[in-house]
């Protein structure tokens, strides 16, 4: 469904990404992984349209989105998260999903006044279903800045679900979570796959990676340096190499 | 009386004012336009009551039309620039503004008469209140009708999702971006309604006066717009009328014994307020508070 073409992104002189070809499969969770500074947020930023590509192409469904602002790829169902949480704070747990609900089938496309006024009841009862499902349902009221830091977590992701995403990208969510949160997060992730929801994991967690992704994509240096099944991505000498580095002779 | 009545009316319109800065304030940007926008409604309204003997509700309606477009005009190029840029930028319009209506002239003449803006002059005689026989009671009330309608639209906005809207883009513009927020969108929108209702408020001002002159609308008028809400806190609109109250009222009326000295104090409380209180005298954590003590003594009741 996401096809990068030679995605290609400078700044200054550093070359952050350098011709990254990827394309996410409808309903697989890939994993994107590599060494600090690889390119890897970079890459998520770019596909949001955060800021402009040096060279390439970002397809979503066979469509050039290249030139979308970030807000008009949420509305065509790219949703994601950041590696630093950001969160809106002084907004309660359930108005951060609110504000997030921009996709037209919340509201009904034709209702300008409903979807600016607060929504439709069916649009409500989703906020609830997904705080729900991250267990936040009893911190609804509470100010975002108010929670726990594996809540904020949490709610980054659900906040990214509210509005609709056929595509997830995940920015290191398991960043700073203890086992049981990252098994709680596994869960979450696999399910919904099994709903349907495509999704991009970028994790410095490995056994995470190996656990719940389908196929692992390997940066280095901006570039992607391998691709395949876990266990291939494992046994590949290239991504050895760019975790421990080049074996020197004894 | 009339001294409270004339403090009243003075609260009335400095509100509209802080309320224009209020809705701006939302969307993260610190405007010291808003002097300029209420000084466009009041020469506007003024006119038309005036010149072309129009009724004054309908007056002020245009008058916060035209401040409004106006607004929004400013509002687009004014998204390029952030933060300290753009409090110079909207200062440096707010004082292109003063200076075009230190330079406007039109007059008419009327039986003998020149009247309408006469540049450096101002714009004196709008006599729509007294032509038309109101009390002073009754403009006060006039004032308060309006500014009570400000204030519960202001704060049905406020809990309505484009209330929560305006602030997710006031807290992180990428995160809103990557929420689906278009912030163009939501910042320009904000600008309009701000200029507005300032518009509106410059309207109502100017009738009140009777005589308003360019020196009136400059970088004071535009630094206490921005500095009522500041004072009172973004949680809800009650923050903007109480500072206004407080700083109008007791900061300027009350202490008027000091003198000059006053200026002095107003500008160490706001710093003071930044630091103490970075939210405003009633931020989120007051309602929170507030609610709790309600909800207890409720709760004690009834057990």
């Amino acid at each position: 469904m996401l096809e990068l073409q030679g995605l290609t992104k400078h700044f200054g002189g550093v070359r952050a990404v350098e011709k990254v070809d990827l394309s996410v499969a409808q309903g697989e969770i890939l994993g994107l992984i590599g060494p600090n500074g690889s390119g890897k947020s970079t890459i998520v930023n770019l596909i949001c349209g955060l800021f402009p590509l040096t060279d390439g192409r970002v397809l979503l469904h066979g469509t050039d989105i290249s030139d979308l602002p970030p807000h008009a790829r949420v509305t065509l169902g790219i949703a994601r998260t950041f590696q630093n949480i950001r969160l809106f704070g002084q907004l309660t747990v359930w108005q951060n999903l609110w504000v997030a609900q921009n996709s037209g089938e919340q509201f009904g496309q034709e209702n300008f006044l409903r979807r600016w006024l607060g929504g439709s009841r069916r649009a409500r009862g989703e906020i609830d279903r997904t705080l729900e499902f991250f267990d936040l349902a009893h911190k609804s009221d509470e100010l975002a800045a108010n929670l726990a830091f594996g809540e904020q977590r949490r709610l980054e992701f659900a906040r990214a679900l509210a509005a609709k995403p056929s595509l997830v990208l995940l920015d290191e969510p398991a960043a700073g979570m203890n086992a049981e949160e990252i098994d709680q997060l596994d869960r979450r992730i696999r399910m919904l796959r099994d709903d349907g929801v495509t999704i991009l994991l970028i994790e410095h967690h490995v056994e995470l990676v190996m656990s719940v992704a389908d196929r692992i994509a390997v940066l280095n240096f901006g570039q992607k340096i391998a691709e395949g099944a876990p266990a291939d991505v494992q046994a590949n000498p290239l991504v050895r190499e760019a975790y421990l580095g080049t074996a020197t002779a004894a | 009386m009339d001294f409270y009545l004339g403090l009243i009316q003075i609260i009335g319109v400095h509100t509209l004012l802080g309320l224009s800065a209020y809705c701006v304030l939302h969307t993260g940007q610190v405007s010291l336009a808003q002097a300029g926008f209420f000084a466009v409604g009041a020469y506007v309204a003024g006119m038309l009551t005036v010149l072309a003997h129009w009724p004054i509700v309908p007056a002020l309606l245009v008058a916060g039309v035209v401040a409004g477009s106006l607004a929004c005009a400013v509002g687009f190029p004014a998204l390029r620039v952030k933060g300290l840029m753009l409090v110079v930028a909207t200062a440096a319009f707010g004082e292109a503004v003063r200076l075009f209506f230190f330079n406007f002239n039109y007059q008419l003449e009327r039986g003998g008469f020149h009247i309408g803006p006469h540049g450096g002059e101002g714009f004196r005689q709008i006599r729509y209140f007294p032509e038309y026989g109101w009390s002073t009671l009754e403009v006060a009330a006039f004032i308060w009708v309006v500014v009570v309608l400000t204030m519960a639209a202001l704060w049905w906005m406020d809990r309505s999702r484009a209330g929560a809207v305006l602030r997710a883009v006031g807290e992180d513009e990428v995160a809103a971006q990557s929420s689906g927020i278009n912030v163009t969108v939501v910042k320009v929108s904000a600008m309009t309604v701000g200029g507005v209702i300032a518009g509106i408020g410059g309207g109502i001002f100017a009738h009140y006066t009777t005589h308003i002159e360019h020196i009136q609308f400059g970088i004071v008028l535009a630094t206490f717009a921005v500095a009522y809400p500041i004072l009172g806190g973004l949680s809800n609109v009650f923050g903007t009328l109480i500072a206004v109250i407080f700083i109008q009222g007791f900061l300027i009326e009350g202490l008027r014994f000091m003198g000059d000295w006053r200026n002095l104090l107003f500008g160490g409380l706001i710093v003071l307020a930044m630091n103490v209180r970075p939210r405003g005298l009633i931020d989120a954590g007051t309602i929170t508070l507030v609610k709790r003590l309600v909800f207890r003594s409720k709760e004690r009741a009834s057990a």
